[in-house]
């Protein structure tokens, strides 16, 4: 178990001097707004840190077909990696089938997801109006949005997903 | 070895053995043997052996006592003959090479250190490459002072280090399956491995930051290709995470994170993400992929469990395990690892009749919180059929359930935190089987 306190008393050791126990080695440099924006990936589920731009389900069905459909399969049905959508229904059965659709908390992590991961080869590829256009893709392919639907840092965080409400947390902060 | 051979070489062996001999008693069912007897006897054993052989003349000098061996080398590997001790279990996703895992061979490893070339792997998306030079992390969000590290500036902070295991959550996963897979100890359990890991206390770069009081949670996040994150609790930061930059008294090997990682004693491995470039201090968890459709326990009803964090009280017999037949009747030492992720290991029982008695085996030394901890018991094998189980308990009280109670009130989708107890069943023909019992 670590204190400052302990720490504190570790660094004495470290040192060996009699330091005050609040004193520590100090060797972080200040970041800038500029640097911590290039840093940062984190989308939460209120949406903070969803980027400017949108896209069109429509987008996303071209963009998907190119560069997602191998792995995952027509309409996300699933090939050589995950399945992404359908299952709906399925969780309290002897067969629970966990997709986007049928057991994902929030849409926010899609965004989230596919910017840092995906595709798979060449993550980091993307742009955000592509990642907004796949988010809102299979969205849809899991009937949780229309064919209309256009996803954007407002829209995104105030799609519910239909699994939503089906989450304990074990551990409580 | 027969009772009569040991208790000759008892007697050869000088008086200071001979309470050894009347410590060998059976303790439990199928042959288990008291809990001290086998070290005093496998001692007596031994000597036996030294005096009944004549040493054969050929042996006096062989090829490598005649001429000076190979000089020194910069960096040591294993002996040739010890080649076949790898990783096992390799598997990645279909198509490609980098999201899958391998495992430690633990059937053949002693100790509660693994070595560092054998500790398993979790990857999502390969290993990255990474220049120390021009690594940093950023300590940002609810915080007085954004900061950025280099990892010069780290390595300048008191390290810390402690022998602690690192568990897959995944781990044991396949015995889900409803029949028996036949596989060896380290494919079925070998997600878990041990080290010693020396880091920077993460509290101390916390504080140097200034965790603001809106503050409960840290999002972690890795330099690989799929940037993998996890939302841990600000409370484990300030316990006993470290920010590790060595394993096993060298730095990280680029397979568990260099040039840093986070470590959290305990915990799901998963949230000990590697490679670390990143934490954002802030109120909520971020449901990253990897807390939400992964690493999220469904239950019966439908709904699922967030943030399980603590690997549960756990053990495993490695040897006799499947592919490492019996010899013969005679005495064996059981030898096995137990672990918990809330504690030290209390103690661990070992069964050899499929558990209608129990045994409770000794604990090496160390026996240290949050970190592997060998047992082992002697048995006196007489060549019939038997079932070794091992169940252990940590300081909390937790025992270690049986795969009936386990499988239980599981869903048929929950995949992470199988700690059941193992079952081995040991074949007339010495052979090794996994079993359901
Ligand atoms: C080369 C094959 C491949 C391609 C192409 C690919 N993916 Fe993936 N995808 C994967 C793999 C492998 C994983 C699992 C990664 C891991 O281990 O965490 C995955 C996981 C996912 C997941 C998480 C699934 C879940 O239920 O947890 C999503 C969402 C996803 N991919 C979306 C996409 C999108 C969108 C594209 C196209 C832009 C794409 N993928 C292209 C291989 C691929």
């Amino acid at each position: 178990m670590f204190t400052s306190k302990t720490v504190g008393g570790l660094l004495a050791i470290a040192f060996g001097t009699l330091v005050h126990a609040a004193e520590s080695p100090n060797l972080g440099t200040l970041a800038s707004g500029a640097e911590v924006a290039a840093y940062d990936l984190t989308v939460m589920p209120d949406g903070t840190g969803l980027p400017v731009g949108s896209g069109s389900v429509a987008q996303g069905m071209r963009l998907y077909t190119e560069q997602c459909f191998a792995c995952h399969g027509a309409e996300g049905e699933g090939a050589l990696n995950d399945r992404l959508a359908g299952g709906h229904g399925s969780l309290a059965t002897r067969a629970p089938v966990k997709t986007i659709g049928s057991f994902w908390p929030y849409a926010t992590t899609l965004f989230d997801y596919i910017r840092r991961a995906m595709p798979y080869a060449e993550p980091g590829s993307l742009s955000n109006d592509e990642i907004y256009s796949l988010t809102a893709y299979l969205l849809y392919i899991n009937g949780i949005v229309d064919d209309e639907a256009v996803m954007d840092a407002r829209v995104l965080p105030e799609v519910v997903m239909p699994n939503r409400d089906n989450f304990v947390w074990a551990y409580k902060p | 070895m027969s009772e009569h051979d040991t208790t000759v070489t008892q007697e050869h062996s000088g008086g200071k053995l001979r309470a050894g001999i009347t410590e060998l008693l059976p303790a439990a069912g199928n042959g288990l043997l008291g809990r001290r007897s086998f070290v005093k006897a496998g001692l007596g054993a031994a000597g036996g052996i030294a005096l009944m052989q004549a040493v054969p003349a050929s042996a006096a000098r062989p090829g490598h006592m005649r001429s000076p061996g190979p000089g020194m080398s910069e960096y040591g590997s294993p002996a040739p003959a010890e080649a076949n001790v790898k990783r096992i279990g390799i598997g990645s996703q279909r198509g490609t090479t980098g999201s899958g895992a391998s495992r430690s061979p633990l059937e053949h490893l002693h100790g509660i250190v693994t070595p560092s070339g054998l500790h398993f792997e979790r990857h999502h998306a390969g290993v990255p490459e990474i220049d120390p030079a021009s690594h940093n992390i950023l300590i940002h969000g609810l915080v007085k002072r954004p900061l950025l590290f280099t990892m010069d500036a780290l390595a300048r902070y008191p390290i810390v280090s402690r022998l602690q295991f690192l568990e897959c959550s995944g781990n044991s996963g396949t015995l889900l399956a409803a029949d028996p897979p036949q596989l060896s100890c380290g494919e079925l359990h070998g997600l878990v491995s041990g080290s010693e890991w020396g880091g920077v206390p993460l509290a101390v770069l916390l504080d140097e930051a200034g965790v603001l009081p809106a503050a409960r949670w840290l999002i972690a996040e890795g330099a690989d290709a799929s940037v993998m994150s996890r939302s841990v609790p600000l409370a484990k930061g300030m316990d006993d995470a470290i920010v590790a930059l060595y394993q096993n008294g060298e730095r990280l090997r680029p397979e568990n994170g260099y040039p840093a990682r986070l470590f959290l004693p305990g915990w799901e491995g998963n949230m000990s993400v590697k490679w670390l470039r990143r934490i954002n201090v802030t109120a909520q968890p971020a449901m990253t992929k990897d807390e939400t459709s992964k690493y999220s326990d469904l239950q019966p009803d439908g709904s699922s469990l967030l943030f399980t964090f603590p690997m549960a009280v756990k053990s495993v017999i490695t040897s006799p395990s499947p592919g490492l037949a019996m010899q013969g009747p005679g005495l064996y030492q059981i030898a096995g690892i137990a672990w918990s992720g809330n504690g030290r290991i209390r103690r661990v029982d070992v069964s050899a009749d499929g558990g209608k008695s129990w045994v409770q085996a000794a604990l090496d030394d160390l026996v240290l919180p949050k970190s592997l901890t060998r047992f082992t018991s002697a048995w006196r094998w007489d060549g019939s059929p038997g079932v070794l189980l091992s169940r252990a308990v940590d300081e909390t009280g937790a025992v270690q359930p049986t795969r009936k109670s386990l499988m239980s009130n599981r869903a048929a989708g929950a995949f992470y935190h199988y700690n059941a107890i193992q079952a081995w069943r040991v074949g007339e023909a010495g052979k090794v089987n996994n079993v359901y019992v």
